[in-house]
């Protein structure tokens, strides 16, 4: 399954779904945090597209056309409404500045180079061996995830997670069976609308917030 | 009799859209109490044929129902129909109120048999795929319901809840691909590699340090559903700020059938790795949450907050009797399931009273409930002996079975960790709940008890759990054969 006429364009694609996910920690504006998510929706697509076109398996070539459909298309879309009419673009008191963000991405690649060795070693493969990279873009999307407290940064730090696991299943085992692919999909997306409508909801009730501020339930 | 499945799960969806399309009649309501009925009829005689001659499939082999799904239906069913019985007074007292409008209203009942259905799906799938698009499906479904009151509280509570619980979900389907991984390479057809079935065949040729990582993957992320600590945070928040009706179905149900997840896991890398690892994990996480909960209702404040935590603690009990991992813990751990379900959907659907009642959820707002209204405050009441686990009810039963069974593995230290646990738990809740229910009245207005068709099924649960604790008989063929299906 070697080859650089298949390996290069994988390596790449791959790569890129890593450097969306490094970018979307030090973007700030709202217009280019879609704009990175849906790059990385890209990304991903062609990942499966590759696989699925070199190892002949019309299952992945579909899964594929899934992914573009909804990750490059219709989460883009969606975090934009989620977004829209917000007066402030920007993280007003991010937790945790720009370089310790980037620094703390660089120790999370590391984590997850060392700590996925084991599982890329034993898929044995070319794919395989990008797992890392996969483990990688889902601590990041943690990462955000705990440290952003815009409702629009925590719905993108949450599809970096779901990005980065998708990866990890692409690369270890050429994805899940389709149906089942699908059906995790539209949960998926399911579940984003359901963050939009409640991002709207909440900028509503609460004005133009950070999550810090909600402080109404405590023990 | 494949069509029994599949019935099963169109039966509540079936009820949620004529709720949905005639939403204007006021007693729509009743078509999903019927259409619950209709499938907690259809489990117990699924369970019964299971017991009688093994496991049933449908839908081309997408639907399996073994001993251990039969059990979890009817679980599901019984407080699914409790908690839609009761989300008839709930509704329509918020309609009278003008608090909800018609429309709402509908999309309310809708959801609430979406919700069933996803959980009956969850426990019926025959493969671990479906099983993670449905527990995923009711994050989705639930979270809307959470928030239906539209109050700051209850969106703060959705927004956590969702983000929490997909962050859960998301590393179980990590730990799915890991195991789906480590069975393709045990030679697992690709297609049909992720069915139970043949995960159970193949088990012990999985690789164990995947299927390490997996499992413990598994537990932590069906674990967020479940409300383990120390990923439990958004459950308090969600079940004291849900309508009762869903508190009632999320307490009652949705963390157990979260359970069954890990309990399939389990039964898959016992096989593979032995006992040891899914004990250690287990016992970790059920100790914690002991310790999250006992810290956390001593001082707590909120009734409905209350009963919230008392479900960690009850999680906990079952992660401790899951890790002994004996075919006698097993059973009392899912007697415990029934028990827990029921006693905490009556409490659940009673503070949803005392609430409208009262207008506050403060234990200190609350004051001499037997005398004020003693029909509500005799079943609050009766409600907290059964889930304190005194006799007769069944939760005395089980938790004694769950401790005899970690004695007999070598988890007696846990055992008695969890004993203490119980007991600071007990005096905490009793003090709580005399401040609630003693002392005499101090006005003299007559207050109007609940009508009969709102107290007799929470009256009918209670006593359900009691006469299951006197004679288990009934169940125990089912609760046996399905101990079996998670220890072979």
């Amino acid at each position: 399954m070697s080859g650089t006429s298949f390996s290069s364009p994988l390596t790449l694609a791959v790569g890129a779904v890593l450097v969306c996910a490094v970018t979307a920690v030090w973007l700030s504006s709202a217009r280019s945090l879609i704009r990175v998510v849906a790059l990385q929706g890209v990304a991903l697509g062609v990942v499966a597209l590759v696989l699925g076109v070199h190892q002949h398996d019309a299952g992945l070539i579909a899964t594929a056309a899934v992914v573009l459909v909804i990750k490059a298309m219709a989460m883009p879309l969606l975090l934009t409404r989620a977004s829209a009419g917000g007066v402030r673009g920007r993280e007003s008191r991010p937790l945790v500045n720009v370089p310790a963000s980037l620094v703390a991405s660089a120790v999370l690649i590391v984590v997850a180079f060392a700590s996925a060795r084991g599982v890329a070693h034993f898929v044995g493969t070319t794919a395989g061996a990008l797992v890392p990279v996969g483990v990688a873009t889902l601590l990041i999307g943690f990462f955000v995830l705990v440290a952003r407290r815009r409702p629009l940064s925590q719905m993108v730090g949450l599809l970096l997670v779901d990005n980065g696991i998708a990866l990890v299943a692409f690369l270890c085992t050429a994805g899940v069976p389709f149906l089942i692919e699908l059906g995790v999909s539209l949960d998926v997306l399911l579940g984003v609308v359901v963050l939009m409508v409640l991002a709207q909801r909440l900028r509503i009730e609460f004005g133009d917030l950070d999550l810090d501020e909600l402080q109404e339930l405590h023990d | 009799m494949a069509l029994t499945l599949i019935l099963i799960l169109v039966l509540p969806l079936l009820g949620g859209a004529v709720i949905a399309v005639g939403h204007r009649h006021h007693s729509i309501g009743w078509v999903g109490v019927a259409s619950n009925a209709g499938a907690l009829a259809l489990g117990i005689w699924v369970a019964v044929r299971v017991v009688r001659t093994g496991a049933l499939t449908g839908a081309g082999g997408a639907l399996r129902a073994d001993a251990l799904s039969a059990f979890m239906v009817v679980v599901i069913g019984a407080i699914a129909l409790l908690a839609s019985w009761l989300g008839i007074r709930t509704v329509g007292r918020e309609l009278a109120d003008g608090r909800c409008t018609q429309r709402r209203a509908a999309t309310y009942g809708l959801l609430v048999q979406a919700f069933v259905a996803a959980m009956l799906l969850a426990v019926l799938a025959a493969n671990v795929g479906m099983l993670w698009v449905a527990i995923e499906a009711t994050t989705v479904v639930t979270t809307f319901l959470v928030g239906h009151r539209r109050t700051k509280g209850a969106l703060e509570a959705s927004w956590k809840y969702i983000v929490i619980c997909s962050v859960g979900i998301a590393l179980a389907f990590l730990g799915t691909v890991l195991v789906y991984l480590a069975a393709v390479h045990a030679g697992g057809h690709s297609a049909g590699a992720l069915d139970w079935t043949s995960l159970m065949a193949h088990a012990r040729h999985l690789d164990p340090s995947v299927l390490r990582l997996g499992f413990a993957l598994v537990v932590l992320g069906y674990g967020t559903k479940v409300g383990l600590a120390p990923m439990h945070s958004w459950l308090p928040d969600a079940h004291s700020q849900a309508p009762a009706p869903i508190s009632a179905l999320m307490s009652g149900v949705l963390l157990t059938v979260a359970f069954y997840a890990i309990l399939r896991f389990k039964a898959v890398t016992d096989l593979a790795l032995g006992p040891g690892f899914s004990r250690t994990l287990l016992v970790t996480v059920g100790l914690l949450s002991l310790a999250v909960a006992t810290s956390l209702l001593l001082a707590q404040r909120d009734y409905k907050r209350m009963l919230a935590y008392s479900s960690v603690e009850h999680m906990g009990l079952i992660a401790l009797g899951a890790a002994a991992g004996i075919p006698l813990a097993i059973a009392a751990v899912l007697l415990h399931i029934l028990g827990h379900g029921l006693t905490k959907s009556v409490l659940f659907l009673t503070s949803g009273e005392i609430m409208a009642a009262e207008e506050t959820s403060r234990i200190d707002g609350v004051r001499s409930l037997l005398a004020r209204r003693p029909a509500l405050g005799g079943l609050f009441g009766v409600g907290l002996v059964a889930l304190l686990g005194l006799p007769p009810f069944s939760l005395f039963a089980s938790e004694l079975l769950m401790a005899r069974a970690e004695f007999q593995v070598g988890l007696g230290w846990a055992a008695v960790a969890a004993v203490a646990a119980m007991v600071v738990i007990f005096v905490a809740m009793v003090g709580h709940a005399r401040h609630m229910l003693l002392g005499p009245a101090t006005t003299t207005e007559a207050l109007a008890p609940p009508p009969r068709w709102v107290a007799g099924p929470l009256v009918g649960a209670l006593v359900v759990c009691g006469l299951i604790g006197v004679v288990a008989w009934p169940l125990s063929g089912l609760l046996h054969a399905a101990a079996r299906v998670v220890v072979p």
